[in-house]
């Protein structure tokens, strides 16, 4: 015996779960697995789709993504499953969040500013962040705390005023209120204001840290922060907040531990919950079993030592790229980790990189290359197994930190696999 | 894999008195299917290189895995004690940080280690397969062994608390006098001013019987079979006091064609390796590897009702010894829902209960960590939504906060109660007003927080499949 669904989805991220998400809505069961908690916690939340289709061009961020896709090389994921894809992807991210996100009215990019004072490109943002948009000309505020390092306020300010942000923008660094170590983890913190716990002096930390904004503000209409306030309940953090300053507060995206992050695992994993899929978090794959015709009969399971089978027709592989460890590489070339499909790559060693920390590297666009229903193919142009599907960083050809489009790879190759597999199932 | 992390501690590395009997810490579970849960040394060494080859074979602890550590604060941010107690660092420092800062010639463990509580929500939080609680395991034993003063009131309590198990094999043989002994308000106070033992929590109560007694005087099993076959793992405290889950699970294995044995065993460690208190504890593992091991070897799987025992047998065991049939051991346990769920069709004659004829209510459940851990968070809810007419709610994913001993020491009492808020909250506002779980501290704290009674997914399994006429 085994545990047995239609489809097994192998990786927790947004692919994976995109593609669980998708199999289900056509109606079959679906079960997922992770092999650790979702890395969409270490993810910003923010949903990239296409920011800079041709980075070496110097050409400004892309206004609509949509409007990029045909300069991308072949065999980039986007020019394999199509444009609407993507469209089709961002629309069923839209359903599983409904109104936590914003973006979704227009197809343009929004330029949402980060924690180094850039503004990024991105499709969807949460709605703690919307009113921090660069597009908007409101005087800002950007408020930084000592304990939370990786966000310096006063320096970020700056860069977005030398990039030329249609506001004035301030930076000020406080202490957090309330007696907390000095290098407290940030979720401690989101908790003490979701909480407003009391902060000492017979005041809320609410209250106190308004106190310490105020005499900054000058003529700010927002007010931004690092993105830690509150976890489930952060519109009435920011809700409060805002009141208590005269100023519209908002969030603005971290770096691991994100919060951001956080929350959208959650719902995600809600929605997932909702749609019937089964879930199995915290133990990797690490063999699987092939029938007569080499088609994938079933996946097996570390559970800290014993091996558990987990049966389906049809498989999606969606175990991230090189830093995700769905790709893993060696002197003798890189491969994917859990069914060793071929990951092509330059014989020559010296050709996967270049010289330039953010330049055109071919070790970032490694990953599987794949037909048009996205199943991995072998040496001999032929599908690998007749029942894999690849999604997200998994799938090679894009590079998409320069590219900004990683949750849209992400979304767009989800949605096809997990349809894919589910005809297949 | 190669078997290169051979190498053993020095004995004041490990600080253990049978270094022979322990292996480095790092050597981990190496499962069949090659994959490392050392931090990756198994696939990120190509070839035939090793890297301890170099070192030509004398004494060291590599500790590997305090290297893949980048510092990303993912286990910070999943800790629940951090989350409410500000003087505990966390378990990055715990692991890596602690580790190299005591590389030091000089430094001691820092004591903020026993600021953890072993939830070993860490490990399934790290992306980088740092075993940070076996880490921790070897930090606390080292602390305790070296650091702690055996006369001090903190030891007596935490060896007293490790070693429940030693207790209730007295206690339970007068249950009823047990019970009003340690009922009693004022034993509370003393056990509190004298032990440091909370005394806002109520002593876990005795059966009348314990389940080995019961089994001894029903004769053993009542099913022969020579291909399904378990081994029972009940641990102390099905055992002593949940007598009833231990029952549950006999009925519907049997129910499903099993022939049960139930070895002579040992508590699983979990209390001692909470309090570092590892010389205990490999007493214990060494019993139950033995005894587990024969049976195995006559063909049983073991099966565990609790998810703690599971947890020790499957992932700590093999982390922190190395007795003969370790590996075995841990390659064979599994939960008692978890084996029906892999072995048998359990979804089916649960799809055919009518579930509304049933004297069943609707569940409030909980995931303890160290199902969690296992992966097994989701299977209650999972195959109790195909019960017609029974609601299995999902409180969501945060800690009970007891952690076995951790919430009965008087100083974490209330960090033990601000863990377990949200879990009590989402209780509350769960339809059902029964509470469900695996783990019996959990189901302690559940009770404690709501006042809620708790059941045991096997009990509801029993009553849905054994005493009902469903064909299984």
């Amino acid at each position: 015996m085994a545990i047995e669904a239609d489809v097994v989805v192998v990786g927790g991220g947004l692919a994976g779960a995109t593609a669980a998400l998708s199999a289900a809505r056509e109606g079959v069961h679906v079960h997922l697995i992770s092999a650790k908690e979702s890395t969409l916690r270490q993810a910003s939340g923010l949903i990239d789709a296409l920011g800079y289709p041709d980075p070496d061009g110097r050409s400004p961020p892309l206004a609509n993504p949509y409007d990029g896709v045909d300069d991308l090389p072949d065999g980039h994921p986007y020019r394999v499953v199509g444009a609407d894809a993507l469209r089709e992807g961002l629309a069923l991210f839209d359903d599983a969040v409904g109104d936590r996100y914003r973006g979704g009215h227009t197809d343009r990019n929004a330029l949402v500013a980060t924690t180094s004072g850039r503004a990024k490109p991105t499709a969807r943002y949460p709605r703690s962040v919307a009113p921090g948009l660069v597009s908007d000309d409101r005087d800002t505020l950007l408020v930084g705390f000592e304990a939370a390092t990786d966000f310096d306020a006063p320096l970020a300010a700056e860069r977005l005023t030398a990039a030329g942000v249609p506001f004035d923008v301030a930076g000020a660094t406080i202490a957090f209120p309330g007696d907390y170590r000095a290098d407290a983890a940030v979720t401690r913190l989101a908790h003490a204001l979701e909480r407003d716990e009391d902060a000492g002096n017979g005041r809320s930390t609410r209250q106190r840290l308004a106190d310490r904004v105020r005499p900054h503000l000058g003529d700010a209409e927002r007010v931004g922060f690092p993105a830690m306030l509150g976890d489930a309940h952060v519109e009435e953090v920011r809700a409060d907040l805002s009141d208590r300053l005269g100023a519209e507060v908002f969030e603005i995206p971290t770096g691991p531990p994100s919060l951001p992050g956080i929350r959208l695992e959650d719902r995600l994993f809600e929605a997932l919950d909702e749609a019937g899929v089964s879930m199995t978090t915290g133990n990797p794959v690490v063999d699987y079993e092939t029938d007569a015709d080499g088609d994938i009969d079933r996946v097996i399971v570390d559970r800290n030592g014993a091996r558990i089978p987990y049966d389906a027709d049809a498989y999606v592989l969606a175990t991230g790229g090189l830093v995700g460890k769905g790709v893993e590489s060696d002197r003798d070339g890189p491969r994917e980790g859990v069914f060793g499909c071929r990951v092509p790559a330059p014989d020559d060693r010296m050709a996967w990189s270049e010289a330039g920390a953010f330049a055109d590297h071919a070790f970032a666009r490694f990953g599987v290359d794949t037909d048009e229903r996205l199943r991995p193919l072998g040496s001999d142009g032929e599908p690998e197994f007749g029942n894999l599907f690849a999604a997200g960083g998994v799938v090679g050809g894009a590079d998409v930190a320069r590219e900004k489009s990683a949750s849209g790879v992400s979304l767009a190759t989800g949605l096809v696999a997990g349809r894919t597999a589910a005809e297949e199932a | 894999m190669s078997d290169g992390h051979d190498t053993h501690h020095t004995d004041d590395d490990c600080g253990c008195s049978d270094a022979e009997a322990t292996r480095p810490a790092g050597a981990g579970a190496v499962p069949d299917g090659g994959t490392a849960t050392d931090g990756g040394t198994a696939t990120e060494t190509g070839g035939d290189f090793e890297p301890v080859d170099v070192f030509g074979g004398e004494d060291m602890d590599l500790r590997p895995g305090a290297d893949s550590c980048y510092k990303c604060t993912s286990c910070d941010t999943s800790c629940p004690v951090a989350e409410v107690d500000d003087s505990f660092p966390g378990p990055k420092f715990q692991g890596p940080e602690q580790w190299r800062l005591k590389r030091k010639e000089d430094t001691e463990i820092d004591d903020s280690i026993t600021g953890c509580s072993n939830c070993m929500r860490c490990d399934g939080a790290c992306p980088s397969d740092v075993p940070l609680s076996q880490m921790h395991n070897s930090a606390r034993g080292e602390y305790v062994d070296n650091q702690m003063d055996k006369l001090s009131r903190e030891y007596v309590r935490n060896r007293i608390l490790a070693n429940y198990g030693t207790l209730a094999r007295v206690g339970s043989k007068v249950p009823r006098l047990t019970n009003a002994v340690m009922g009693n308000s004022l034993v509370q106070k003393v056990n509190e001013k004298v032990l440091g033992i909370t005394a806002e929590r109520d002593f876990p109560e005795f059966a009348d019987e314990t389940f080995r007694s019961w089994w001894k005087q029903r004769g053993g099993p009542k099913v022969q079979s020579e291909e399904k076959r378990i081994a029972y793992f009940h641990g102390d405290y099905a055992n002593y006091n949940t007598v009833e889950v231990a029952k549950a699970l006999v009925r519907v294995y049997e129910e499903f064609g099993y022939e049960i044995l139930v070895p002579d065993q040992r508590c699983s460690g979990t209390p001692m390796f909470a309090n570092g208190m590892l010389d205990d504890a490999r007493r214990s593992a060494k019993v139950n590897v033995e005894n587990l091991g024969d049976a195995i070897e006559n063909g049983y799987d073991v099966v565990a009702s609790c998810t703690s025992c599971s947890m020790a047998l499957r992932q700590e065991y093999p982390e922190l010894f190395d007795f003969e049939g370790t590996e075995t051991v841990s390659a064979n346990t599994y939960d008692a829902l978890e084996y029906l769920l892999v072995n048998e069709n359990v979804i089916d004659p649960v799809r055919a209960v009518d579930g509304d004829q049933l004297d069943l209510p609707d569940f409030a459940y909980h995931a303890p960590c160290h199902s969690r851990n296992q992966g097994l968070d989701r299977q209650a809810v999972e195959l109790f939504r195909h019960l017609d007419g029974v609601d299995v709610e999902d409180v969501g994913d945060s800690c009970s906060g007891i952690s076995g001993t951790y919430g009965w020491k008087e100083e974490k009492y209330d960090y033990s109660m601000e863990i377990g808020e949200e879990m009590f909250e989402h209780m509350e506002h769960a339809e059902g007003e029964t509470g469900m779980t695996e783990c019996p501290t959990c189901s302690m704290q559940m009770e404690h927080g709501t006042g809620y009674e708790i059941n045991h997914p096997l009990e509801v399994l029993e009553k849905a499949l054994v005493e009902t006429d469903v064909e299984v």
